[in-house]
């Protein structure tokens, strides 16, 4: 097991430098100077131009900028952000649980829901349930979501009043951070009601980003219990006398969880990539927004930084499916 | 009483080319006790029929049957609750590929336990007791370290050995053994085959062997039913059968035996077993009988009385002599 990690982990470091390259090439072909852009309006003298032209190291040759940059990486130092001058790595987890906190909730609800439909879709195929909801989950899975997010905000928060527009917490809730996490934070604030507050803040976002993931998921389910229902071990298993719901929900969905979970680690990028949307929609103060607004600013260092940060949690992501499989089926560990 | 009962047993499978008769009126019976063996061709329905008494055939399939009892308790009636209790514990069934047959996911111990919590009550730790008393009967060593084994861990011959342990955990009255040494090395099959009939004596349940092996039917059974295109075409105690077989397919199969051969070359029965789409109007065996006239290609043939062995013929072979007037 640790000799396979390791190899896995070796398989990480053209990976990382290939997404380290990318995202620092990627931000370059952007059109705009990060410097005119700081500057803004009142606009900046030449002398102050070429000084910070110097300080940032544009003067340099790319290869020695990307040398660098990359140098720094592996010494665990990701640059500071041109307009805060804060250190990349320090912003990234400040906003970081914020963005977790919300991709949990919404690939929980997208399990929690998707998990049991596609179990339900695969045991009574070609009835009515299952074409319903197939069909359903194509509309889920090809709806934008940008357009499902303020569709769900004039609806629920509009017209009904139920749930807030944007944010994590009432205005009138302040507590200090402690990890993090909302929904922990507000809890050991011990304040009336702030609990109750963050987890209204916190549903429409999820609802709105584990949209695609719940359909994605559904589906999968779905055709891995169809594949699963015909194996001679399920013959078995009813064989025994054992209720419909245990040769279903144990014998065929355990077996039927590997390519499942494949997709759950592959949404993780989906959720990185639908954070950005959706935090910007409902100005959630996680990476997602953050990364915009940064591209805005051409804040080189930290849409670098941040794009290295999300890809490496991707892999560790996935490494993690990959030793699940292991756990659930044994017979996948011994090769 | 006998332990089972079914009249007139047929299977349709709804198919996208239109229905598709399985098993065709199909009569079977076992006595308390007895070893029937069920022999026929891949296609001929015998494991379908069995697979249909235990209810476990796909939505696909529409069973009709005049009566299908076991133990006098109607299995057609039976609502899906109460046959649960009687599978997997009265009525035990195993199956041809032992290594697909048990569930990867789940340690053999795990499953043994699964059938026992189901319908016996006992405890954990008596549930454990029973499955290193299972596994040792079927003659697994170190049965406590092969419990917390994976079927992957395990050869076929031990897997298959699970299975037969997984099958009669709740001493059952009847255990159906679907071609259960096909899988298997030559090695093992004999063994597992002594293994069955050891059982079956020791434990007094009835069993039914579906095979396509001849030999392995002379070996074992005591009665054997002769399978073809989904019809029962001959019921005869076993000795009987091998001496005197009314039916030219029954006949044609027993020349085909290698140690009964007297050519060099191994006799054959030409042609295949008729499909969904070419079947006789009369006899289904008559395209490949040597016998055959135009009665038999036009005219199903009627099912001749128990001492000519149930044979489905119009023209039954080695017809004792008291036999012929009882016809007429």
């Amino acid at each position: 097991m640790l000799r396979y990690l390791l190899s896995r982990l070796i398989t990480f470091v053209p990976t990382f430098i290939g997404v380290t390259l990318i995202s620092f090439a990627f931000i370059r072909v952007l059109p705009g100077d990060p410097i005119i852009v700081m500057a803004g309006e009142r606009g900046l003298t030449q002398e102050r131009y070429e000084e910070l032209v110097q300080r940032f190291g544009f003067d340099q040759p790319l290869w020695q900028q990307f040398w660098d940059y990359l140098t720094g990486v592996v010494q665990g130092d990701l640059g500071n952000s041109f307009v805060t001058n804060r250190p990349v790595w320090d912003e990234f987890f400040t906003l970081f649980p914020a963005t977790l906190e919300l991709s949990l909730c919404a690939i929980i609800f997208a399990m929690v829901l998707g998990i049991p439909a596609g179990v339900i879709a695969a045991v009574y195929r070609g009835k009515f349930f299952d074409r319903a909801l197939m069909s359903t989950a194509l509309v889920g899975y090809s709806m934008p979501i940008f357009w499902w997010a303020l569709l769900l905000i004039i609806v629920f928060s509009g017209w009904l009043g139920w749930t807030p527009v944007s944010g994590r917490i009432g205005l009138l809730y302040y507590f200090d951070d402690v990890t993090g996490f909302m929904l922990i934070d507000s809890l050991l604030s011990g304040q009336d009601g702030a609990f109750g507050s963050a987890v209204q803040h916190l549903i429409l976002p999820s609802i709105v980003l584990g949209t695609i993931p719940l359909a994605v998921i559904a589906r999968q389910t779905r055709s891995a219990m169809l594949e699963v229902l015909s194996e001679d071990y399920i013959r078995t298993a009813r064989a025994k006398g054992l209720s419909s719901g245990r040769v279903n929900g144990l014998h065929a969905l355990r077996n039927a969880m590997i390519p499942v979970i494949t997709v759950i680690g592959l949404s993780v990028g989906t959720l990185m990539a639908g954070a950005i949307l959706t935090e910007t929609i409902f100005s959630w103060p996680g990476i997602g927004k953050w990364m915009v607004d940064s591209i805005f600013r051409r804040d080189y260092p930290v849409v670098q930084g941040g794009l290295l940060l999300i890809a490496l949690i991707v892999m560790l992501v996935n490494l993690t499916v990959d030793v699940l499989y292991g756990l659930i089926n044994p017979k996948i560990r011994k090769r | 009483m006998s332990l089972l009962k079914i009249r007139n047993l047929s299977v349709e499978f709804a198919t996208a080319t239109g229905p598709f008769r399985a098993v065709d009126s199909v009569d079977v019976d076992v006595e308390k006790g007895e070893i029937l063996a069920i022999v026929g061709e891949s296609g001929s329905g015998k494991s379908v029929s069995m697979l249909a008494t235990m209810g476990l055939l796909p939505w696909t399939a529409t069973i009709t049957a005049d009566e299908m009892s076991f133990e006098g308790r109607d299995l057609r009636t039976m609502p899906g609750r109460e046959r649960r209790k009687l599978i997997g514990k009265d009525l035990a069934m195993i199956f041809q590929e032992p290594m697909s047959s048990l569930n990867p996911c789940f340690t053999v111990g795990f499953q043994i336990r699964e059938a026992l919590k189901e319908h016996l009550d006992l405890d954990r730790k008596a549930r454990q007791a029973r499955a290193v008393e299972l596994f040792e009967m079927v003659g697994i060593p170190d049965p406590e370290r092969r419990l917390k084994a994976f079927p992957h861990q395990l050869s076929g011959g031990m897997n298959q050995r699970v299975m037969i342990a997984m099958a009669i955990a709740c001493r059952p009255r009847l255990l159906i053994a679907d071609e259960p040494t096909t899988a298997l090395d030559v090695t093992i099959q004999a063994q597992i085959l002594d293994l069955l009939t050891d059982l079956q004596k020791d434990t007094g349940m009835g069993l039914i062997l579906i095979t396509h092996d001849m030999g392995v039917v002379a070996e074992t059974a005591e009665r054997v039913a002769v399978q073809y295109a989904g019809q029962k075409v001959e019921d005869q105690k076993v000795a009987d059968l091998f001496d005197r077989p009314h039916h030219p397919y029954t006949s044609a199969l027993l020349a085909a035996l290698p140690e009964r051969a007297t050519e060099r070359r191994l006799p054959t029965i030409p042609g295949v077993v008729p499909g969904q789409h070419d079947r006789p109007r009369g006899c289904l065996f008559s395209p490949r009988c040597k016998f055959a006239d135009d009665r038999c290609r036009e005219v199903p043939p009627p099912v001749q009385p128990r001492p000519i062995g149930l044979a489905r013929c119009h023209y039954p072979l080695n017809v004792p002599a008291g036999a012929e007037e009882e016809r007429a």
